[in-house]
């Protein structure tokens, strides 16, 4: 079964790691990246996203697009990026989210199944 | 079914709504390997379900399931499963109790409603609704690992003493209904000693919740005002349900993995076992509070410790630890009511009126206000 985790972080904690020294972001990196590695069989895809400065939202307004800058979430977190992984239950889901290395938190989705070929 | 149960109306009735169950359950998950067994199974169960409700009854449930009486291997593991299912992380709350209350102790949702002063129609919605998740988030329905065991045991005992404390805390008035969900959930940590006879703090849990339901008829005056520990009648507490709940302290005892539910049973069984207020041994009360407050540190926990210093080393010391308390306890009512008895122990009544009106201002629940009102007049 499929399951998107969004990893997302506070806004202040995302600034912190913008303004981070390079060899210090470098080594917050590794966790990450060994993170990837452990469960590399689980997961199919995902990325890491640009920080939200570089968002831009396409509203409709009566069905009329409007394009803003920014998020289209106003809140305390910002999305950082996601994985989509293929794992037996939620518990495994779970299990994964839990070992995400950068204190922010983990939303578990579950990816609606219409039975697509798998990649 | 007719033999255990000397009642053949009732063993056919059970027995047709276990197939009933099988006709829901078979075409979907397969015929199970001994059909028999698991329509007797079934049966026992709904049996088991519908003597609880009936005091009458009480007597041959102790028979069906007797603590010392093992389940057998495969019924209990199905009732583990579901229940862990029930109590699964990523429901809420409110779904973890409503669902349990419906799966595994077998209430109907108009009993819920009743038991959590809501609508039918929230409660079924709140099933539907876990339910739902269940299956569409794919919570898988088994017993946890070995590795995450201690967590989920310690999600299904947090939901079950919620259950008790919602039941065993309800004033008057909506009582007689919520006092059932206490005797629920106290039936449902049985169930979990039963199907887990090697977990202490499980064993903790159903003492706890025996200790506190032995003084269950003496909390309430006939008025329906509160009766606190130190006024009720001790000679009409349940020593059966005592000594009971004493011999589960000693089992868990004997596993040596305290916990935070044997701590608080430990303290509930030093006054249930003390023959008067004045003789309680709140020596040993305030170790065990202090060896709590290692394992869980808490203010509430810490307002406790006080009060029980109050009957050790008087007022003036607890006084000052309950100062220390000021900032994280400011909106709690016990935390200024508790003052106020301190303030006027030491004869400063000005002061302890002052306690008293913010006590009064931070609960809404009629028992304690009375009570407050009462120290006020």
């Amino acid at each position: 079964m499929k399951y998107v985790l969004l990893f997302t972080d506070s806004k202040d904690r995302a600034r912190q790691w913008d303004a981070m020294p390079e060899a210090q972001r470098q080594a917050a990196y590794g966790a990450i990246n060994e993170w990837f590695g452990k469960y590399s069989t689980r997961i199919t895809g995902g990325h890491e996203l640009q920080p939200e400065r570089t968002a831009t939202t396409v509203r409709f307004n009566n069905g009329k697009p409007v394009v803003t800058d920014g998020p289209f979430i106003e809140g305390k977190e910002t999305i950082g990026g996601y994985a989509e992984v293929n794992v037996s239950d939620l518990d495994e889901a779970i299990a994964m989210a839990k070992e995400w290395p950068t204190g922010g938190p983990v939303e578990v989705r579950p990816v609606i199944d219409r039975g697509e070929p798998q990649r | 079914m007719v033999r255990a149960l000397g009642d053949f109306d009732l063993a056919e009735e059970l027995v047709q709504e276990a197939l009933l169950e099988a006709v829901e359950h078979w075409p979907a998950e397969g015929i199970p390997q001994k059909p028999g067994a698991w329509l007797l199974t079934t049966a026992r169960r709904k049996a088991a379900d519908r003597f609880r409700r009936q005091a009458r009854y009480r007597e041959k449930l102790a028979q069906l399931e007797g603590e010392g009486m093992g389940v057998d291997t495969a019924e209990g593991d199905d009732r583990l499963r579901l229940i862990f299912t029930c109590c699964h992380p990523a429901l809420s709350r409110e779904a973890q109790v409503a669902l349990t209350l419906r799966a595994v102790a077998g209430l109907t949702t108009a009993e819920i409603a009743r038991a959590f002063i809501t609508s039918e129609a929230t409660i079924a919605q709140r099933i539907v609704r876990a339910k739902r998740k269940i299956v569409e988030a794919n919570i898988p329905y088994r017993v946890p690992a070995a590795r995450e065991m201690a967590e989920r045991l310690a999600e299904v005992l947090a939901v079950l003493y919620l259950m008790f404390n919602e039941g065993y805390l309800a004033t008057a008035g909506t009582r007689a209904s919520r006092r059932d969900l206490a005797e629920d959930a106290a039936w449902l940590a049985g169930l979990m000693v039963r199907l887990m006879p090697e977990e202490p703090e499980a064993l903790g849990l159903l003492a706890l919740m025996r200790f506190h339901l032995a003084r269950v008829e003496t909390r309430f005056d006939e008025s329906g005002g509160l009766t606190l520990l130190q006024d009720q009648d001790r000679s009409r507490w349940d020593r059966e349900r005592i000594a009971s709940g004493i011999s589960l302290l000693k089992r868990a005892a004997v596993l040596r993995r305290p916990g935070p539910y044997q701590l608080q049973a430990a303290i509930a069984a030093c006054h249930a076992e003390a023959p008067s207020w004045q003789h309680t041994d709140w020596r040993q009360i305030i170790a065990l509070y202090d060896s709590l407050l290692a394992l869980t540190p808490s203010p509430v926990v810490q307002l406790n410790r006080a009060i029980a210093r109050r009957y050790l080393d008087g007022a003036e010391s607890a006084l000052d630890e309950v100062a220390a308390l000021a900032d994280p306890l400011d909106n709690y009512y016990l935390f200024h009511a508790t003052r106020a008895e301190l303030l006027r122990d030491l004869g400063r009544d000005a002061e302890a009126r002052r306690a008293l009106i913010r006590a009064l201002s931070l609960t809404e629940n009629p028992a304690e206000r009375a009570l407050l009102e009462h120290r006020l007049a």
